[in-house]
């Protein structure tokens, strides 16, 4: 396999769980939005920064209003984490790496892409936002359907899972971040109506209120939230299980290989280091140290694999 | 021209359905041509969804666009396709022997049937391929023979495409398409099948390998890049042979050999199916200024290390001036009258026959030695005045990068209109592959039709459209 193709794939699928990540923070925020009761764009400060948008949305306007940063996270092309900007970009990553995927996958990407430039190619009212939203996600899924249900399980496949497992892995991260105060131990005052819509903020962020409520029932608070999002092996985007699931992935990669592949450490080291603990060494260790270091770490695991499999030379 | 000249396809010259039309006349008159008119939608939408469609050069990827499809089939009779098949494989066979000796003896030069100049001055004979035996002695693997058609079985070759032919993919995706839309069709209709193409290609160019090499040559097809005006068929064509697209960049010559970068290092090619034109095939051979090519590629290849397909310096085969000269090639090489027509051709190198040019300009297509797309021609009849005397100062001022030939009385084919079915101008490019095991020519071919009424310039990039071609098993 071309290192070429490894690249397109691994960035190709990095777009496409970006795009519904970015779709999925907005719907949070508007939801917040809807049903406070008080004044102010708060929400849209936090959800600017979990998408990694802020700073590059004040360099380009004054104040944080509803309406801008919706365009911002939907539609600009100066915002290279838009929906739109990763639709294009996944579809030209599907383009460039057209003869490693079955026909039905290259299909839904370019359906996805026709359809998200006909819904975005004017500014989204609010009455129309929901369904938008709702047909981001439904094409992002189909693609990631057709994947499941037409690759071969080989070289190719592995490279796009680590693609979108590094890339939600990292989205999980970010949102813990930018949240991590309202799960400190310290600062909660269990009950309170601040912090349910803060918790609950977090869970929708990475779809998994309904897992949480399954798991915990009703009563539960921050540290089983952390203890879900960063160490629960079931729940789907949680840390311990996108990184699980990347070692896995490079292991396949390795199979039948002598020379030590420094990735594949890597990853090993982080999953040694902070995800194989308990969730109160990982309030010892400090929430927010870890988050950093666990966002360090995959930075650098993104940068080896670039390496170890010839992306680029 | 004159419409009642005309020979329509399905209609004759005298109206009467001619046979390989016949089922599919009566299918039509069963259908409602509301029914068609969804379907002719239908077909836009899953060309966009398939993604077939073309880059406009220089344009972003915003800029893709569809080649209109049209729903009707070109329909031709089992018999008619055989005569023209044998045309077909004695032209090629001839242009690979001509190319093999352009490129050492010369015999056709030394026995005055071809002038020196039009080699040695020629801009596509490539020098660097002086003396070079290409692997399998096969200089054009991937032919594409433009033929017009004037009257039953009466073809004629306006251009032999030796270089890198392109639209194969729409020749297989019209067929899919049509199969998707019309099965009742191919039920009632016993249409010779296309789809072995893609297998037949890798075959025929793993048959071409260099010697020596293993039992499974690693082929590749090198593409110019995802921004390309075919890179869709670059991309079509390596998925369906199962094989890698590369661009220059992936590619580096080591230990002697081109190799591939993959994920577990350099792997070596044995042949490489480019679709980068030879002057941007290797910066150190070629066009220093390339990034398209691979740097040293050319060394490898003279050393028997790589097949290239097809070969370097192919295009003095397909030249239009060498075009005219084509009767006597095919006689030369074959020792046989040739089967298939060439267009009476005058070249305007020639005083005498400029002349003759220059009093008949109305009457004459004129085009340039080295065009291509159906730019920088003139068409006599559908010229104005003042469009003639233009070109006509263009003509004298260089008249060696001319030639002119008669307006050939095309066929016309019925296409799908809003008024029903309506005659419109067609040529085909049938598809022909060589290795030393044979000559192969897909039953089918890439038909282009000029959808505007009485227009003859079928290039997609003027207005033109494509077809499903049929060969009846008769």
């Amino acid at each position: 396999m071309l290192g070429k193709t490894a690249n397109g794939l691994f960035w190709m699928y990095r777009y496409l769980e970006r795009a519904e990540n970015t779709a999925r923070l907005i719907e949070t925020g508007q939801r917040i939005a809807l049903t406070r009761l008080t004044d102010g764009e708060g929400e849209w400060v936090s959800v600017l920064q979990s998408a990694g948008a802020l700073e590059a949305f004040q360099a380009e306007n004054d104040t944080v209003t509803k309406e801008a940063a919706i365009d911002w996270l939907l539609r600009s092309r100066a915002n290279p984490s838009s929906v739109l900007s990763c639709i294009e970009a996944a579809r030209h990553n599907a383009k460039m790496v057209r003869t490693a995927l079955t026909g039905e996958v290259w299909e839904a990407v370019n359906a996805t892409y026709m359809k998200t430039r006909e819904v975005l190619a004017r500014k989204v009212s609010e009455r129309d936002l929901p369904a938008v939203l709702g047909a981001i996600r439904q094409q992002t899924a189909l693609v990631r359907g057709m994947t499941h249900g037409t690759m071969l399980r080989n070289e190719i496949y592995d490279f796009a899972r680590i693609g979108t497992f590094l890339e939600r892995a990292d989205n999980t991260a970010r949102i813990l971040d930018v949240k991590y105060y309202v799960l400190l131990p310290s600062a909660s005052s269990v009950g309170t109506s601040l912090d349910n819509v803060q918790w609950e903020t977090i869970l929708r962020s990475v779809s998994a209120r309904g897992g949480f409520r399954m798991e915990y029932g009703a009563g539960a608070g921050p540290r089983e939230i952390t203890e879900f999002l960063v160490l629960d092996r079931r729940m789907p985007r949680s840390l311990a299980f996108c990184v699980g699931k990347m070692r896995d992935n490079l292991r396949y990669l390795h199979k039948g290989k002598r020379t030590p592949l420094p990735s594949l450490k890597q990853v090993d080291q982080l999953e040694r280091l902070y995800l194989s603990h308990d969730i109160s060494a990982v309030f010892e260790f400090g929430l927010h140290e870890c988050i950093q270091q666990i966002l360090d770490h995959l930075g650098q695991i993104a940068r080896q694999i670039e390496i170890d499999f010839r992306f680029y030379e | 021209m004159n419409d009642i000249e005309n020979f329509d396809e399905m209609w004759g010259h005298d109206g009467a359905l001619r046979p390989a039309y016949r089922k599919f006349h009566d299918w039509f008159g069963e259908e409602n041509p509301s029914r068609l008119r969804a379907k002719q939608r239908e077909a836009e939408e899953l060309f966009r969804l398939t993604g077939i469609t073309f880059n406009v050069y220089g344009r972003a990827e915003a800029e893709e666009r569809l080649i209109p499809f049209d729903i009707i089939p070109r329909i031709i009779s089992g018999a008619e396709w055989l005569r023209l098949t044998r045309g077909i494989e004695q032209r090629v066979r001839a242009i690979n022997a001509f190319l093999h000796d352009i490129y050492h003896g010369q015999e056709i030069i030394k026995a005055g049937r071809i002038p020196q100049e039009m080699i040695s001055r020629n801009d596509a004979f490539v020098p660097q391929m002086i003396g070079v035996s290409p692997p399998g002695g096969i200089y054009t693997h991937i032919v594409g023979i433009d033929l017009v058609c004037t009257g039953a079985g009466e073809f004629y070759v306006l251009e032999d495409n030796a270089r890198t032919p392109s639209g194969v993919s729409y020749m297989l995706e019209n067929r899919e398409t049509m199969l998707q839309m019309f099965p009742e069709l191919f039920s009632q209709n016993r249409v010779q099948p296309v789809q072995n193409y893609p297998t037949d290609l890798r075959r025929s160019l793993a048959a071409c390998a260099p010697s020596g090499g293993t039992d499974t040559p690693v082929v590749a097809v090198l593409t110019p890049g995802i921004y390309n005006s075919a890179y869709f068929e670059h991309a079509f064509l390596a998925d369906q042979m199962g094989v890698e697209l590369v661009e220059g960049n992936d590619l580096r010559v080591v230990d002697g050999r081109v190799a591939m970068r993959t994920t577990g290092g350099y792997k070596p090619v044995d042949v490489l199916y480019r679709r980068v034109d030879d002057d941007f095939l290797d910066p150190l051979n070629f066009n220093p200024e390339s990034q398209l090519g691979v740097p040293g590629i050319m060394d490898v290849y003279r050393a028997g290390g790589i097949t290239i397909a097809n070969a370097p310096g192919t295009g003095i085969a397909d030249d239009k001036a060498v075009y005219s000269y084509m009767p006597e090639i095919v006689e030369f090489y074959t020792g046989e009258r040739p089967l298939l027509q060439n267009v009476p051709t005058w070249r305007c190198s020639d005083p005498e026959q400029l002349a003759h040019v220059l009093d008949n300009l109305g009457d004459l297509v004129v085009k340039e030695v080295h065009g291509s797309g159906g730019y920088g021609m003139l068409i006599g009849p559908t010229a104005t005045r003042k469009e003639i005397a233009v070109f006509r100062k263009k003509l004298m001022a260089r008249p060696g990068n001319y030639i002119a030939q008669p307006t050939l009385s095309l066929s016309t084919v019925p296409i799908f209109s809003r008024t029903g079915l309506v005659p419109r101008h067609v040529d085909l490019r049938p598809f022909v592959l060589v290795s030393p095991e044979g000559i192969k020519v897909t039953p089918g071919g890439l038909t282009r039709v000029a959808l505007k009424k009485g227009s003859l310039v079928v290039n997609s990039s003027q207005g033109g459209g494509t077809k499903d071609t049929w060969v009846l098993e008769d």
